[in-house]
């Protein structure tokens, strides 16, 4: 056989607390493209790191061979002047610059006095813009190009540096069907042209329709290699191996709890992000009842985040569009403070950048949302709140040595019961929980559920967004599937498989 | 745990809130020694306090602004602006002071809540928005001024604001040369202070919570109780207790009280500390912004007025740096620059810290060039020190 373009063997990453990645090995030949698939969290993305240096060498074990021979990164730098080259999902171009500019940001072409030669740029551009199949001026500032053209430019970028690798993660979640197709038809021509691409992709049809070899990564482990060229490879094979996880018996068990009240109903929600330019949350309609944990399963990205942001009162200011009950009566929610009002909580994703005051301690977080329970004429009553937090951290077992304690020096796990406390004082009907149990151990994860399992017994709903199927299985009565700003699916539990919600995810 | 061990342990966990006040101390220890004890006598410490007056008003205003991580760089000549607004309308306009006062400072509030229009609605860095208020206010304080030049305020009621001292009894014919009244003020201030800490004291007893072990409290107490007294008695050895410091003491108790009792001070340090989960956790922050701008102009317009008062005149040049004063003594204070940390009270030391050295080193004679290089290191040690101490604690 001959010797591969690049191999990766043996690759081991840890995490304090996780194995990120466990003993992986990867191989790809060159001139093919190569698609890499697996769940949230599975490890493509750390696979993708460590071979192009943000993890440098040293950092984890096993050993990069490029055409046969041995490769130490120490920063991204090394791996492109090897020719790797990688296009992130966010686009790393800079906004204000022109075309012509980002394409040779980082390798300018100068004179020996580190003159820039911006004729030569400028024409060498152009070639490259020729090479992508994108026809435009580019003297034209980034800022002012589509998505895709944007992404096209990335990849004349990465094309300017002599790349042997490119590497494209998730290139097409952010486009729209005919730029999704134009970006793959690009990839084709590329491959032609002796451009080995790994991709990295949610979209399983169009891994389906572009892949050479696929390999399945599950839970930071290399699940198998596959040839997709002779058409062996399907969907359903995909997904039965992206998610074959045993599902733990960690779940605490409950009795459903499921009333016929409504209390909160979407209809036909539109959402626009004038930042992103786009369109981000079409036609969707849910419902959640008293009593009820609805799941809302997909992919990073598929807008369920979105979602939970543009019920309770639109923060990021996106454009909507559609009707929002509670309990019975339509709400225009201005600002959080009205949905909170009104009886809405939302535990955020990203703890430590939107849910926490870190520099502050564990009873000014919790009391924070619902300060005026504690207060008389706008003065805040100290000793109340001492008692309220203390109430919080033995009903939710905060493990701190007092609520005087900073969150910053909390673990994760009590950091998110923190989080929790504070939209529990709120008092609230219906709690959004945005990926509850994310970088926590499976001890705080189960009190976690345990306190989920409390709530809906005592009459309050919970909508809780989770990357984790096998979560989603364990604590939902009902799931539905989110996919590109879409519902694409609503399954009660008793229906609901890993199997299937995968499929529609990715659909 | 020992006597000692609880010592270690209190003066750790606070060592940033107490470093200020050490080197205050130090500061001052310095200036007594080389300057044969003038720097510390009544009239120079009565002087001292007056002094600081127009910048611990700019101070405490300034602390609420970099908490939740703008800058105001206007309020310098907003408040020479705003000082000679009011010497023209005492002058010129023969208004009464009792609708002098009150008009300037809610002309300052409104001017604070332009700066704060397109901080908060259109996000422009607060920077650009005060810098462009820092040269029309700058134009404004010409423009008033321009046909009169300095304007001579003859109100005493206004002058006494800056210059006077508050009343004593009448001749009771013991302790002469000493101001009864402040004293007075002073005993009632310690018996106040002791009082009120034993009180919450009890009450957090009764609800278990933790509090300072007994033999520190009271050393805390004896200390605080003695260092009130010592300036009370050194206040009350010259003309007792000016005006100034009457003003700066009121409108520090009220910041102090708002910002560590009351929800809206809270709300301001939540943003402070994290603006996005601030606004999740239904707090309005660009509400917030208003607030604290409209505040500081306030503040600014008061500070004018203590500056007027104090010349007794309005100049063309009044305000000039007050801002960089103002931000050096909140720096000096702890404020810190990445937002939601930062006591007005310690501020207030800061700009005792900052006047103490233009004071002292005036009283040496020492060159005004290197006045300016020594409060420069200063501010930079204060915030080394601060950095480094916030750091560790982590």
């Amino acid at each position: 056989m001959e010797t591969p373009l690049l191999e990766m063997k043996n690759i081991t990453k840890e995490f304090p607390g996780v194995k990120a990645l466990d003993n992986v090995s990867f191989q790809v030949r060159a001139g093919e493209i190569h698609c890499l698939v697996g769940e949230n969290g599975a490890g493509k993305s750390t696979l993708m790191k460590v071979l192009s240096g943000v993890y440098p060498y040293g950092d984890y074990s096993g050993e990069i061979l490029l055409e046969g021979e041995t490769q130490q990164y120490s920063q991204i730098r090394d791996s492109e002047k090897a020719g790797i080259a990688i296009i992130y999902q966010e686009l790393a171009l800079v906004p204000d610059m022109t075309v012509y500019e980002n394409i040779f940001l980082g390798h300018e072409i100068s004179s020996a006095a580190q003159v820039v030669d911006w004729n030569e740029t400028v024409q060498r551009a152009g070639e490259m813009l020729q090479k992508v199949k994108l026809k435009l001026n580019p003297e034209l500032k980034v800022k002012d190009l589509g998505v895709g053209q944007q992404q096209l430019v990335e990849i004349a970028k990465a094309l300017s540096r002599d790349v042997k690798i490119l590497i494209l993660d998730e290139p097409t979640a952010a486009l729209n069907e005919d730029d999704s197709a134009n970006l793959l038809n690009l990839l084709r021509d590329l491959k032609e042209q002796g451009v080995t691409c790994i991709l990295i992709s949610h979209k399983l049809k169009e891994v389906i329709q572009i892949a050479d070899t696929v390999t399945v990564l599950r839970d930071g482990k290399t699940i198998c290699t596959l040839d997709a060229r002779n058409g062996e490879v399907s969907e359903a094979v995909l997904i039965k191996h992206m998610v074959g996880r045993e599902i733990d018996n960690i779940y605490p068990q409950r009795e459903r709890t499921v009333s016929d009240e409504v209390v909160l109903e979407v209809r036909d929600w539109n959402a626009y992000d004038p930042n992103l330019g786009r369109s981000i949350l079409k036609n969707v309609s849910i419902n959640l009842k008293r009593g009820e944990i609805v799941g809302l399963a997909g992919l990073m990205g598929s807008g369920r985040t979105e979602l939970a942001l543009s019920i309770f009162g639109n923060p990021d200011g996106y454009h909507l569009n559609g009707e929002l009950y509670l309990k019975g009566e339509q709400k225009n929610f201005k600002r959080p403070q009205d949905a909170i009002k009104a009886g809405m909580a939302y535990v955020t994703e990203d703890r430590k950048g939107d849910g926490l005051i870190l520099i502050q301690d564990v009873k000014q977080n919790i009391t924070l949302a619902n300060l005026q329970e504690i207060a008389n004429n706008g003065v805040v009553d100290e000793n109340a709140e001492i008692k309220v937090a203390n109430e919080y951290r033995e009903s939710l077992n905060i493990k701190t040595p007092s609520v005087e304690q900073k969150v910053s020096n909390l673990s994760g796990g009590n950091q998110q019961k923190v989080c929790l406390g504070k939209w529990l004082f709120v008092k609230p009907d219906v709690l959004i929980l945005d990926e509850p149990t994310r970088g926590i151990d499976v001890g705080a994860k189960f009190e976690i559920y345990t306190i989920m399992t409390r709530l809906v017994q005592q009459g309050m709903s919970i909508i809780m967004i989770s990357s984790e199927l096998p979560e989603i299985l364990g604590m939902s009565d009902r799931v539905y599937i989110v996919s590109s700003g879409r519902i694409s699916g609503e399954l009660p539990i008793e229906e609901a498989t890993q199997e299937k919600i995968m499929h529609m995810a990715t659909n | 745990m020992s006597f000692v061990q609880n010592v270690q342990k209190v003066l750790k966990q606070n060592i940033r809130e107490y470093g200020m006040y050490i080197a205050l101390f130090v500061i001052m220890a310095i200036f007594a020694f080389t300057t044969n004890g003038v720097f510390i006598n009544s009239r120079n410490i009565s002087n001292l306090f007056n002094q600081t007056g127009y910048i611990a008003v700019l101070a405490v205003g300034m602390t609420l602004v970099i908490v939740i991580r703008h800058i105001d760089l206007s309020i310098g000549f907003l408040a020479g602006f705003l000082g000679a607004v009011a010497a023209i309308a005492l002058v010129f306009w023969k208004l009464p002071v009792w609708v002098v006062i009150p008009m300037v400072l809610v002309m300052g509030a409104i001017a604070g809540l332009i700066t704060a229009f397109p901080v908060a609605h259109l996000k422009i860095p607060s920077f650009v928005a005060s810098l462009a208020g820092w040269l029309i206010y700058r134009g404004a304080l010409l423009l008033v001024t321009a046909g009169t030049g300095t304007i001579i305020v003859p109100d005493a009621a206004f002058n006494a604001i800056g210059n006077g001292y508050i009343p004593d009894f009448p001749d009771l014919g013991f302790l002469p040369g000493i101001h009864k009244l402040t004293l007075l003020l002073g005993v009632i201030a310690v018996v106040f202070f002791v009082f009120s800490e034993i009180n919450s004291r009890k009450k957090k007893q009764a609800y278990n919570f933790e509090v300072l072990p007994l033999e520190i409290f009271i050393i805390k107490l004896t200390f605080i109780a003695i260092l009130i007294g010592l300036i009370t008695w050194v206040l009350a050895g010259y003309n007792g207790i000016s005006w100034t410091v009457v003003i700066v003491l009121v409108v520090v108790a009220i910041y102090h009280f708002v910002t560590t009792q009351m929800v809206l001070g809270r709300h301001i340090y939540a943003i402070g500390g994290n603006p996005e989960a601030a606004e999740l956790s239904g707090i309005n922050v660009k509400k917030m912004i208003y607030v604290v701008f409209g505040s500081m102009g306030m503040l600014s317009a008061l500070s004018g007025i203590l500056f007027t008062s104090r010349l007794q005149s309005a100049t063309t040049t009044a305000g000039t740096l007050f801002e960089l004063d103002a931000i050096a003594a909140a720096y000096v204070g702890g404020v810190s620059a990445a937002g939601g940390v930062g006591k007005v009270t310690g501020s207030i030391i800061g700009a005792l810290v900052m006047m103490s050295l233009t004071n002292g080193m005036n009283l040496m004679g020492i060159d005004i060039s290197l006045q300016y290089i020594v409060r420069g290191a200063v501010l930079a040690a204060a915030v080394i020190f601060d950095v480094t101490t916030r750091n560790r604690s982590k």
